[in-house]
């Protein structure tokens, strides 16, 4: 790589910049360009395979581009700076990237090796050098947060879906990110305890600066919390408006039929 | 002491009569193995009482003891109890046979039960005669998935046959011993044996996991 | 009844000590080359990949009789070194069992799922801490069952060690041998392989504890109780 393609700024926390994904022949991202400003929660919706799970993985750094930068905070995520010279990220690099970004996955993923205090302590303790009571501390804190005080020594198997998800947003905001990735949280769940997640997540938004990067097809929840939503087919934004706007007069024929199919569904 | 290319290449006829002694020993072993087993899972997946037990407790016992004392064991105790001469080899065979047809029984075992249940249902409801349920449905769908298992097994027990050495067979490990006892050179003899063994189970087991990719396992 | 059970039994007793430090011995250094080997095998490092995957099946596919043949009476004639016979036991059963162990712990590791990587990964632990503290967790315990049946294959291989002399219960059996009418054969044989059959109980009642314990340390439920009785599987040796 030899030039970066546009300079860092100070108003734009995440910056995709014609940034190609594929996977094998299929072309996931084509060119995408988008950027979110700090403090901003924007919600991406769109058809399944559309690309928008994998813009979070690229940000989390579980995939790599194969075209095009991206930068978090003016730093870029898949190179960095080496004598003058861009080089593909290392280890190291990437781990210091990664501590400003958090990530709530759709199954979860706690470790079910640990209980649900050490879930969410393991990564403090680990990546912050947090001493263990720091840590404890303020994992209790998030968890009395997200409303599981009682169940701080639990086993997450043990923990209804809903639980398991409020376990993971705990442990995510104990690293304290500036980036907070939303992967169809609340896809995996019973019907009966999306409600719990979402009023846990408005209520982060709500009182946290964090930049939410948030993938979901809840609609409403989507429209109550978003600043901004971007639809997006087959790789590219086609839409990219404030919720009000989107929802009631989408300017495109795409976003129209997607909202009409999704709204129809959830009845 | 250093290697001898001289030496090692004259004791290679020598070492070769016992090559094919241990392939021979492996071979018939194994059939044994192959038949003795399906009989052992028959019996057991037919659940005779009495009997589907017996043979239970006797694959468990076999199985988690030593072969060498069973080599020990059929060597001394059966030829008085039939009161038929039995060769070295035909003890080996023998014990090689009944040691991994209580491996074996698990791996049709295994097969068997992975014949779904509809295909008895179905043999019932036209009231074939039992023999043929066997011969005609189950053991068709069973035994092309057990093969790479058998295989594995074929060549886990080539590898075994050396042991026989403790009964006076003559197998390439036996010949290494002679070689080396007649030379005082220990270094030839028994370093091919052990190549020996490194050269027809390694392609072997590359051909298991062709037949495994081929028909899947159990 | 023979009248000779009583010192056919303590003859063989006098065996049992040598076969079971053979065992834990073999065990321990089993363990060790397994995991070493194992991690080695899942490498992003060519080099290191190719020489754990010489070892894995250079010691598979030689045969286990032929090892310990190789280091005991070859390796001296070599380096000029005898090896007392227990310690040439150990290290022969540790190094065959070890290369098995590696495509058993290689296994357990890649089956944890990839989403307990990504957690890991999402929480900037790096990559030795996202081994130690997420993943080998995980993955020890779905070694248990296998390593237990390569525990119990290496216990019997112990009766190998009479090919050298260890002194273990197979050794004194063929010594005692000798000395007995024929129809005290029979004894002999059978208290042998029942000795040899209860260490192998002992192994799988210390093994399914062990199985018990990391279920509920994942929050699963703990395994059926299955037969105590030794459940070995030759696996492939």
């Amino acid at each position: 790589m030899s030039e970066p393609y546009s300079s860092p700024s100070a108003d734009v926390m995440i910056q995709f910049d014609r940034v190609v994904k594929k996977f094998g022949d299929h072309v996931v991202l084509r060119e995408l360009n988008f950027s979110v400003k700090p403090g901003e929660f924007v919600t991406l919706i769109g058809p399944s395979g559309s690309g928008k799970t994998t813009i979070l993985r690229l940000l989390m750094t579980l995939e790599q581009v194969d075209g095009g930068t991206i930068q978090v905070c003016g730093d870029y995520l898949s190179h960095m700076q080496r004598g003058g010279r861009f080089v593909p990220a290392d280890e190291r690099y990437l781990r210091a990237r990664r501590k400003r970004i958090g990530m709530v996955f759709q199954q979860f993923n706690l470790f079910p090796n640990m209980n649900v205090l050490q879930n969410v302590t393991e990564a403090p303790v680990r990546s912050l050098g947090l001493s263990k009571a720091d840590a404890a501390e303020r994992a209790r804190d998030l968890l009395d947060m997200v409303g599981l005080s009682d169940k701080v020594q639990a086993h997450p198997m043990r923990l209804s879906g809903g639980q398991q998800q409020r376990v993971a947003i705990a442990r995510a905001l104990a690293m304290r990110p500036q980036v907070l990735l939303l992967d169809e949280v609340t896809s995996a769940l019973d019907p009966e305890l999306v409600a719990g997640v979402l009023s846990v997540l408005k209520e982060i938004a709500r009182t946290t600066d964090i930049t939410f990067l948030c993938v979901t097809h809840e609609m409403q929840f989507a429209r109550d919390v978003s600043d901004r939503v971007m639809m997006f087919d087959k790789g590219q934004v086609i839409e990219d408006a404030p919720p009000e706007q989107l929802f009631t007069q989408p300017a495109h024929e795409r976003t129209r039929s997607f909202l009409h199919a999704v709204i129809d569904r959830s009845g | 002491m250093d290697w001898d290319w001289g030496y090692a290449v004259d004791s290679l006829p020598l070492l070769a009569e016992g090559m094919l002694v241990t392939l021979e020993l492996t071979l018939a072993g194994s059939l044994l193995a192959y038949l003795l087993g399906l009989v052992f899972a028959v019996i057991r997946q037919l659940r005779i009482p009495g009997l589907s037990q017996i043979v239970f407790l006797i694959v468990e016992f076999i199985r988690s003891t030593p072969l060498l004392i069973q080599v020990f064991a059929f060597f001394y105790l059966l030829q008085p109890a039939i009161g038929v001469k039995l060769s070295p080899f035909l003890t080996g065979v023998i014990a090689l046979g009944v040691h991994y047809a209580t491996y074996t029984s698990e791996v049709y075992r295994a097969g068997i039960d992975a014949v779904p249940k509809g295909q008895w249902e179905a043999a019932t409801a036209l009231s074939l005669p039992r023999g043929r349920v066997w011969t005609g449905i189950i053991l068709p769908q069973a035994v092309p998935r057990v093969l790479p298992a058998l295989g594995n097994y074929t060549i886990s027990m080539f590898k075994e046959t050396p042991l026989l050495l403790a009964i006076g067979v003559v197998d390439v490990l036996n010949r290494a011993k002679e070689a080396g006892a007649e030379t005082f050179r220990v270094i030839e003899p028994y370093t091919l044996a052990g190549v020996f063994f490194l050269l027809v189970s390694y392609p072997a087991s590359i051909l298991v996991r062709k037949l495994e990719r081929r028909v899947g396992t159990v | 009844m023979s009248d000779n059970l009583g010192r056919i039994i303590s003859t063989l007793l006098e065996g049992v000590p040598v076969t079971i430090q053979a065992t834990l011995g073999g065990i321990a250094l089993t363990i060790v080359l397994a995991f070493v080997a194992g991690l080695a095998l899942l490498s992003k490092s060519r080099t290191v990949r190719f020489i754990s995957r010489v070892y894995v099946e250079g010691f598979r596919g030689t045969s286990e009789v032929v090892q310990l043949f190789w280091l005991y009476f070859v390796l001296p004639a070599l380096v000029g070194l005898q090896i007392v016979p227990l310690f040439a036991g150990v290290l022969v059963l540790g190094l065959n069992h070890g290369a098995y162990g590696a495509e058993i712990v290689r296994g357990a590791v890649q089956s944890v799922p990839r989403a307990q990587f990504e957690g890991a990964v999402a929480l900037s632990l790096g990559p030795m801490q996202r081994m130690t503290r997420v993943i080998l967790p995980q993955a020890v315990v779905e070694m248990l069952p296998p390593f237990n049946n390569l525990f119990i294959q290496l216990l019997k291989s112990t009766a190998l060690l009479f090919f050298i002399s260890a002194q273990e219960i197979t050794q004194k059996g063929e010594e005692l041998r000798p000395a007995l009418p024929m129809n005290d054969l029979t004894v002999i044989y059978t208290v042998e392989l029942v000795l040899y059959l209860l260490l192998a109980i002992a192994i799988t009642v210390g093994m399914r504890a062990l199985e018990r314990m990391g279920a509920r340390r994942l929050g699963r439920r703990p395994p059926p109780r299955r037969k105590t009785f030794a459940a070995a599987d030759a696996g492939g040796i």
